[in-house]
């Protein structure tokens, strides 16, 4: 059995290259992915917490994530080819206004 | 008790007429303004005389409760305090309500006449009728409270008035230091009031005084009651300008000519000679502050005397007149003569504010000059007021039989004569009163007689035209006589400065007043009858030196005018002394108003409100600025800033509860 401190380090681990994926990079699809990134880290404590105390909460928890992760993914990319069509560009430093 | 005389109508009628005067005067006539002024002034004296001829001896006193006001305490309780509004007629007051009444009424007649082209009309009516108001619950009250409303609210209006022609500086000033030198006074009365709360549980005449009876005289040494005098007396010396508080007199000498009659002459400057007789009770108990107040009378009858005998200002030999005859006042009060000292109040009433009234008229009759050297002549020109006039002189000088020898005699024998006087006093009080006739006759000569010396001034007089002599709209060729409603008054007071006196005759006036003063004039009686030749002698001596100043000022003003000159000349340095009053209000400035003003302006200005209270407010201000500054540098409105800063903040509460998990 492998102890519940790990599952939390790789947790933790995959978080902060989630928040430092989405701080450092400037292609709106990098920083999507890094916020998914950061949501499957989440995901990964949920479940492990879930195991190690023999509750279900954390589990059906982590459906919910996925369902909403699952919409925000389309809607969020339904925005970026929105965005790319009027601006022709995926950096977010050019993106910086709402109105043209 | 017959039924209710109704006092308090007394004082409400001219606070009426102040109060429609004040709110709808300015939209109304001068007729209008003129008919409210004078109809509640007016009835106020007629409902006084009504009071007067109803009233019997047996009646006083008398109170009247009119409400309660100022309630502490359960009724009759030990700790508990009572001021209401009740107001107290005996003979003392009988005699200064119809005064107040009396002369304010002919002054309101005669202020139609002298203020009638003022563009401000109607204002002066209303502080007049406020005046009369307040003066009216000065005299009235009960008790020491209800007085000192009226004695804050007469300053008020002589604040007001003094002010009336504020535009002009020196005006504006003038009204600024008479306030704030009574402001000194009132403190000592405030203190005394304190005293009196404390140790006696009121403060109303009666219950007070009744307390104190039974009080033996601090003759051993200075007690409560020593303390309580003398703070009183500092009351009295600045609503009375007496020294040291007298400086603000002859500079409120600035408001309109019929104020200084009525409050700077007649009324309001005797309150303290009023205050101090009404409480003779405690003063007759405290032989040490008995002399505080005889010395300090005498002292400023002499003083005021010499420095009127300088002065060119018509306006100003009257102030410094007025000063020296409360002196006399204060020494009749201080050697125990209070119905004397009351005396003198009545008859100065009738004559100084004839005096002034008639200088006003000579003001009036040669446009606005106040310089007497400036006038000369006037007789031919003016000569009801001249005789009226006169006849002023002759009762101020003491000249028998007009009113003012009979007052004026009655203190000096008193001072000479009574238990607590001295022949220092008398001998004081028989030189200022050869002062006096000196300066009168000197103000006289120099106005009425000689050559008119105006006409070539005139067009340089111009300036101090427009508002000195704020009712001449025409043009000034020649002196001319004032009109019927400005001389009648004046005929009135003249008649009355001449009979004025004879109610002393036989001590009828002290009799009157013996059931306010008691022991005091039985004690003077007796040393009356004991020495009746004396008393002859030193009536004679007070008349010769009365006739002797008139004479003197007759050969310096009149015979050889080039004298006075040379006597100036040489006495040089002590003439210029005594031209600039003795220096006091320099010295005054000196010591008092100069430390003030620097200790305000580096201390209180420059330290505490700017160094303490301005700057700490900017410095708040200045603080939160900083601290924005800095916080505004985080909203950059680069997106990815943000979430930095939002991850940076989860880390450091992340951090903080794994500390305080590992702890």
């Amino acid at each position: 059995m492998v102890p519940l401190s790990y599952y939390l380090v790789l947790s933790g681990f995959l978080f902060a290259c989630g928040v430092t994926g989405f701080l450092i990079k400037r292609n709106i699809i990098t920083i999507f992915m890094s916020i998914e990134l950061m949501l499957n880290g989440v995901n990964l404590s949920f479940v492990a917490f879930a195991a190690h105390w023999h509750s279900l909460a954390g589990q059906v928890f982590v459906f919910f994530v996925m369902v909403v992760a699952a919409a925000e993914a389309t809607v969020g990319l339904a925005i970026i080819i929105a965005v790319y069509r009027t601006r022709e560009t995926l950096n977010v430093d050019q993106v910086n206004l709402l109105k043209l | 008790m017959t039924s209710s005389l109704n006092l308090w109508l007394i004082p409400i009628l001219p606070l009426a007429g102040a109060a429609i005067n004040g709110f709808l005067g300015k939209k109304s006539s001068r007729t209008a303004v003129s008919v409210i002024g004078l109809f509640f002034s007016g009835a106020a004296f007629a409902w006084a005389l009504s009071v007067a001829w109803r009233v019997s001896a047996a009646d006083l006193p008398y109170a009247e409760y009119i409400a309660h006001w100022i309630r502490y305490g359960k009724m009759g309780a030990a700790g508990s305090f009572a001021a209401d509004f009740t107001l107290y007629l005996d003979q003392l007051s009988l005699i200064m309500l119809l005064v107040v009444t009396g002369v304010g009424f002919l002054i309101h007649i005669y202020s139609v006449g002298y203020m009638w082209d003022d563009p401000s009309y109607y204002r002066f009516f209303a502080y007049l009728n406020l005046f009369m108001f307040f003066m009216l619950t000065l005299v009235l009250a009960s008790n020491y409270l209800l007085m000192f409303i009226g004695w804050e609210g007469v300053g008020l209006a002589s604040y007001l008035l003094i002010g009336f022609w504020f535009a002009k500086d020196s005006a504006a000033s003038a009204g600024k230091k008479a306030f704030i030198v009574n402001r000194i006074g009132d403190f000592g009365f405030l203190i005394a009031l304190f005293l009196i709360i404390q140790h006696f549980g009121s403060l109303d005449f009666t219950k007070v005084f009744a307390q104190v009876q039974p009080i033996a005289p601090e003759t051993s040494g200075a007690g409560l009651l020593t303390a309580i005098g003398i703070l009183l007396m500092v009351g009295a010396c600045g609503k009375s300008a007496q020294i040291p508080l007298y400086v603000w007199l002859p500079d409120a000498m600035e408001g309109p000519t019929p104020v200084s009659a009525l409050i700077h002459a007649a009324t309001m400057v005797t309150a303290g000679v009023y205050m101090v007789s009404r409480s003779h009770v405690i003063f007759e108990r405290a032989p040490m502050a008995l002399t505080v107040v005889a010395v300090i009378g005498t002292l400023t009858a002499l003083f005021a005397a010499t420095i009127g005998i300088t002065q060119t200002d018509i306006k100003k030999v009257l102030a410094y007149s007025t000063v020296s005859q409360l002196g006399y006042m204060f020494m009749a009060c201080g050697v125990g003569a209070f119905s004397a000292g009351i005396f003198h109040l009545m008859t100065h009433a009738f004559f100084k504010g004839l005096l002034f009234l008639a200088a006003g008229s000579v003001i009036h009759a040669v446009g606005g000059e106040q310089d007497m050297r400036k006038m000369g002549g006037l007789r031919s020109y003016i000569p009801w007021t001249f005789l009226t006039m006169g006849i002023a002189t002759l009762a101020i000088a003491g000249i028998p039989p007009f009113a003012g020898f009979w007052s004026k005699d009655e203190i000096l024998w008193q001072a000479y004569s009574s238990p607590h006087g001295s022949w220092v006093f008398w001998l004081i009080g028989v030189i200022t009163a050869f002062l006096t006739s000196f300066y009168m006759f000197r103000l006289l000569f120099m106005t009425f007689f000689g050559d008119y010396n105006g006409a070539q001034v005139d067009e340089h007089g111009r300036g101090s035209h427009d508002h000195a002599g704020a009712n001449d709209a025409h043009s000034h060729g020649e002196p001319h006589e004032s009109p019927m409603v400005m001389l009648v008054p004046l005929m009135i007071l003249a008649l009355l400065s001449v009979v004025g006196g004879l109610v002393g005759i036989g001590n009828r006036f002290e009799h009157f007043l013996d059931p306010v003063f008691g022991t005091g004039a039985v004690a003077e009686a007796a040393g009356e009858t004991a020495s009746h030749t004396t008393e002859l002698l030193l009536m004679g001596v007070s008349v010769a030196v009365a006739f002797l100043g008139a004479w003197l000022a007759y050969v310096l003003y009149l015979s050889r005018p080039y004298l006075p000159q040379k006597i100036a000349d040489g006495l040089n340095g002590f003439y210029t002394t005594v031209l600039n009053k003795y220096y006091v209000d320099e010295l005054y400035s000196k010591l008092f108003v100069k430390p003030l003003i620097d200790g305000s302006t580096s201390i209180l200005w420059q330290g505490v409100d700017r160094k303490v209270i301005d700057d700490s407010v900017n410095n708040a201000a200045d603080g939160a600025r900083a601290i924005s500054n800095e916080a505004r540098q985080m909203q950059s409105g680069n997106l990815r800033s943000y979430a930095g800063w939002i991850a940076a903040g989860s880390a450091v509460v992340i951090a903080y509860m794994i500390w305080m998990g590992v702890r």
